[in-house]
């Protein structure tokens, strides 16, 4: 069953099938989350640091288009090439003509969040550009046909056995090789060759800075780096959010990414772009897809301040137990959740109602997002814009109709009680999605107010 | 008629008892518990009797745009009480941050006015002691509406220092052990009409909070809402568990 063509609910109930493999996803995640908690832990100002990251990033957002000119400006002073794409379709064509310009056929590409929301593999794919992911995760998601179901950790949901039977499908490394040196070094030697014979290589970008006209790009595995010092064209694809003022304000972003996303100090490689090389071409895409759009909603708009760091994933008790590809979108979580709305209403309507509110997203959150009341907000402007089912809006009106009336709701609450003590059978069925796994509560023959009227009442 | 003032002497405060309309009709015992524990404390408690629902049910589920006939009678319920508190974190939440009526002015003042039972004891009663008995190991569950909604209890994501309101209270029960959990405070699950929407989802995450609890030898399971407790409790009977739940107001209130 493909899980990427149900909604939550229903990709939740395919994920859950297999009962020891969601125990593990979830000690997994939850594993990660503990090692965020021990390296915030470490740092006293840990509570002051996301403040100051909050209102950077709240500043950044009211000044956006300033920035994005100044930044603009200074990347051309250094002799990188700026573009401007509205959306996902001109993002994929202005790489695809740099592509083209540089008379490649071939691109290696390294982690980019905003890649897989543009869905830039298949365009070029189609237009006959072969790329390779050097990402180790994302390269072992490509190999399967998948995309990442994690925005940090693209192959979360793989065991070391998933990864041998791919590795020997794909680069013929012995069967049943479950070995993590083994597996690695295979493909080391295998993206060791991409890396030696591509001629345009595309990065992501973690942060903007608006005052050098320069960028960074954080990795653990150093690819994105062995990536672009050997090729000739370099291309950095960027979310217009990406931009922050200053240089000196990575001294508070590098300190939270990390801590937050894999409770690592910093990330292993955190690399600083300002200009090409003699003899490289430097291009960076500035992508809008949407991002204007969720600026101008007042309730949804601080959903720009997100670093990608994953924190929300790795805590959201929910994602650990219906697994990324639940959320059938590039980003996947509680802030996946947020976003995608912005992108496809319909699409996505499902999305904000995948979370019980817990409030844990809102609380990891390096730079504040209040993620929780965001989704609380989007159900209700998802409902109101019809994007429910009517048979929901049709019982949640009557409840209401119920629940507003004290006469209404005595009754019903009485005929309530009395059909699950006298006639159980007709709650307590396969129908009843309670009842599944779970028994019904015991029903009292009197409600507290007739006790209290029997009983207190003076 | 009641007094308009804020600062009373305990034996003074008339208090509103909220009940949520599930605990109204499913679990009367907890809002008896209440009751009695409120009187207990000095309160001079009454339960206006047409109060319904706060309407959380709609409002979580996209429909917040038909819960004006339930904060209408909310507000008529409870505009004249001192205090409302309520045994239930999620419905005081929901009230504080949602409740807006016809009647504006009386709305606003609810909505500073109303408390969860067991901040209410702590931070205006004040309660030192409490003689109250439950010899046997409980964990408690930290409810995330009262937990992380209300700051009832510091949470694990913050590096912040730790306090428990209902910690505190739990701690004033002769013989009652508390135990720590493994995870000491994710959520069970239940959410609402996501215990329905999201069946899969919320039955796992109810089925492995009660393991960490049961991991640790258990007798009860209690917490501050109802709703967690009995979602918990029907994973914990469909298992043939003899492990019980019980609200935070029963045990406060349990005698030898």
């Amino acid at each position: 069953m493909n899980q990427l063509s149900l909604d939550h609910a229903g990709a939740a109930i395919e994920f859950n099938k297999n009962e020891p493999r969601v125990d593990w996803h979830d000690e997994t995640l939850w594993f990660v989350r503990t090692k965020r908690d021990r390296a915030a832990a470490q740092v006293p100002e840990w509570e002051q640091l996301r403040e100051a990251a909050s209102q950077i990033k709240n500043y950044s957002l009211s000044n956006m288009h300033d920035l994005l000119e100044q930044f603009e400006q200074n990347a051309i002073k250094n002799g990188i090439t700026v573009h401007w794409a509205a959306d996902a379709d001109e993002h994929n064509k202005i790489v695809h003509g740099i592509i083209q310009k540089a008379g490649a056929d071939r691109m290696v590409k390294s982690k980019s969040m905003l890649t897989e929301e543009c869905h830039l593999n298949d365009y070029l794919t189609r237009h006959g550009i072969e790329v390779i992911d050097s990402d180790l995760g994302e390269r072992i998601v490509q190999l399967r046909g998948e995309p990442p179901s994690h925005i940090v950790l693209p192959a979360i949901h793989l065991t070391k056995a998933d990864v041998g039977d791919t590795f020997h499908k794909h680069l013929g490394t012995d069967a049943g090789a479950t070995d993590p040196q083994y597996l690695t070094e295979a493909a080391r030697q295998h993206l060791r060759d991409t890396f030696l014979t591509r001629k345009v290589a595309l990065t992501g970008v973690n942060f903007a800075i608006a005052e050098t006209g320069g960028f960074v790009v954080c990795t653990n595995e150093g690819n994105a780096d062995m990536g672009v010092h050997l090729a000739d064209v370099h291309i950095a694809a960027m979310g217009f959010e990406k931009v922050i003022p200053r240089a000196e304000h990575l001294g508070v972003f590098l300190r939270l990414l990390a801590r937050s996303a894999t409770g690592q100090p910093i990330t292993t490689f955190s690399s600083h772009f300002h200009r090409p090389r003699p003899g490289q071409e430097m291009h960076i895409v500035i992508v809008d897809n949407g991002r204007s759009r969720q600026l101008g909603r007042p309730d949804f708009r601080n959903s720009l301040k997100c670093i990608r760091c994953a924190a929300c994933l790795n805590t959201c008790p929910v994602y650990r137990r219906s697994g990324g590809f639940s959320y059938h979108s590039a980003v996947a979580g509680p802030i996946g959740s947020i976003l995608a709305p912005n992108l496809d209403m319909k699409l996505n309507a499902d999305l904000p109602f995948a979370s019980t509110l817990c409030g844990s997203c809102s609380n990891v959150c390096p730079v504040k997002i209040d993620i929780h009341d965001q989704l609380y907000k989007w159900r209700q402007v998802l409902m109101q814009e019809g994007y429910g089912p009517g048979s929901k809006t049709a019982a949640m009106k009557t409840m209401a109709t119920v629940l507003e009336s004290p006469r209404l709701y005595r009754m019903a609450g009485k005929i309530g009680r009395g059909v699950l003590r006298f006639a159980p059978v007709t709650v307590e069925n396969k129908f009843n999605p309670w009842y599944t796994q779970r028994e019904m509560p015991e029903p009292p023959a009197e409600s507290f107010r007739d006790w209290y009227i029997n009983n207190k009442k003076s | 008629m009641y007094f308009c003032t804020y600062v009373l002497p305990k034996q003074m405060m008339n208090v509103g008892l909220f009940i949520p309309c599930y605990i109204d009709q499913f679990y009367p015992q907890v809002a008896i518990a209440t009751l009695k524990l409120l009187e207990k404390v000095g309160c001079t408690v009454t339960y206006p009797l047409q109060q319904t629902c706060c309407g959380q049910p709609m409002a979580n589920s996209g429909y917040e745009h038909l819960t004006g006939g339930c904060n209408d009678n909310f507000v008529r319920n409870f505009a004249d009480c001192d205090y409302i508190v309520s045994p239930s974190g999620s419905c005081t939440l929901h009230i504080k941050h949602h409740l807006h009526a016809t009647n504006e002015t009386a709305a606003t003042a609810i909505r500073s006015r109303i408390y969860e039972l067991t901040e209410f004891l702590t931070d205006v009663v004040q309660v030192k002691t409490l003689e109250a008995a439950f010899p046997y190991r409980v964990g408690l569950h930290q409810s995330c509406h009262g937990q992380r909604g209300l700051h009832l209890a510091q949470m694990s994501e913050l590096m912040a220092p730790p306090f428990s309101k209902p910690g505190q209270l739990l701690s004033m029960v002769d013989g009652l052990e508390l135990v720590q959990l493994d995870r000491r405070d994710e959520c069970c699950g239940f959410g609402g009409t996501f215990c329905v929407t999201e069946e899969a989802v919320s039955a796992k995450m109810g089925k492995d909070r009660v393991a960490d609890h049961l991991r640790h030898g258990v007798h009860y399971i209690t917490g501050v809402d109802v709703s967690c407790l009995m979602h918990m409790e029907g994973i914990l009977k469909r298992a043939n568990s003899t492990v019980q739940v019980r609200h935070i107001a029963e045990i406060l209130t349990a005698t030898l």
